[in-house]
């Protein structure tokens, strides 16, 4: 996430409202899932650590409103992540 | 949609950094305890960051085995249990982190076809890291 820290709270963004984002657009969807058949949008896209990352963009970021999504990073293994900006 | 994939790999070398263009005293002085005559040793971990769209058939930034065959081939197999100063890319510049950043930067960039190269980025030790991008995005 990036943004202007607040001057009252002194946050870039509330951490409780973007674990709930997280947890209830995420989490919930993809925990304990067999990705391949459970996901929709896995039903016409191969769940790649790439295109897992784009589907957690595209599911966190229109529910974000404090601050902006700046980076989804997935890591597959300790040794290879993917990230993604949202770039076209 | 265009992604980042990021792979680590390790490899374990030795250098000495020594300046034949700096005098004995200046050595010591610039490199310190790195100066010792007969060199030291690292685990290097080498970040290697590429980027291109995900193709949409593979769902693909760009095929790891071939990343991985490029770098184990020619990084890794070129620098692993290695004195990085006799090394003909060393034989005019000091093997610090930083030179070696360039150097796997240019090996990668020349070699690799798969993917565009973002950055290297080289952790020396636990405590220090370096990384090259290319001169333009610098």
């Amino acid at each position: 996430m990036k943004g202007r820290v607040d001057p009252k709270s002194g946050f870039v963004v509330d951490l409780k409202q973007l674990k709930d984002v997280m947890n209830r657009e995420v989490l919930d969807a993809l925990d304990h899932r067999f990705l391949n058949k459970e996901v929709p949008e896995f039903l016409t896209r191969i769940p790649t650590t790439e295109n897992i990352a784009i589907a957690i963009w595209e599911r966190l970021q229109p529910k974000l409103r404090s601050a902006q999504l700046h980076r989804v990073r997935v890591y597959e293994t300790p040794d290879l992540f993917v990230d993604f900006y949202g770039e076209a | 949609m265009k992604a980042h994939l990021t792979r680590r790999y390790v490899f374990s070398a030795s250098h000495r950094l020594h300046s034949d263009q700096l005098s004995v005293e200046e050595n010591r002085a610039t490199y310190g305890k790195c100066n010792n005559p007969y060199g030291h040793g690292h685990n290097y971990i080498v970040e290697i960051t590429v980027s291109g769209p995900v193709d949409e058939q593979t769902g693909m930034v760009c095929n790891l085995v071939d990343l991985d065959s490029f770098v184990q081939g020619q990084v890794v197999g070129r620098y692993d249990h290695q004195s990085l100063n006799l090394l003909p890319e060393f034989a005019n510049s000091v093997p610090t982190t930083e030179n070696l950043c360039l150097s796997i930067y240019k090996i990668v960039k020349r070699g690799f076809r798969g993917a565009h190269l973002d950055k290297i980025r080289i952790e020396e030790t636990m405590m220090n890291s370096f990384e090259y991008a290319g001169e333009s995005s610098n």
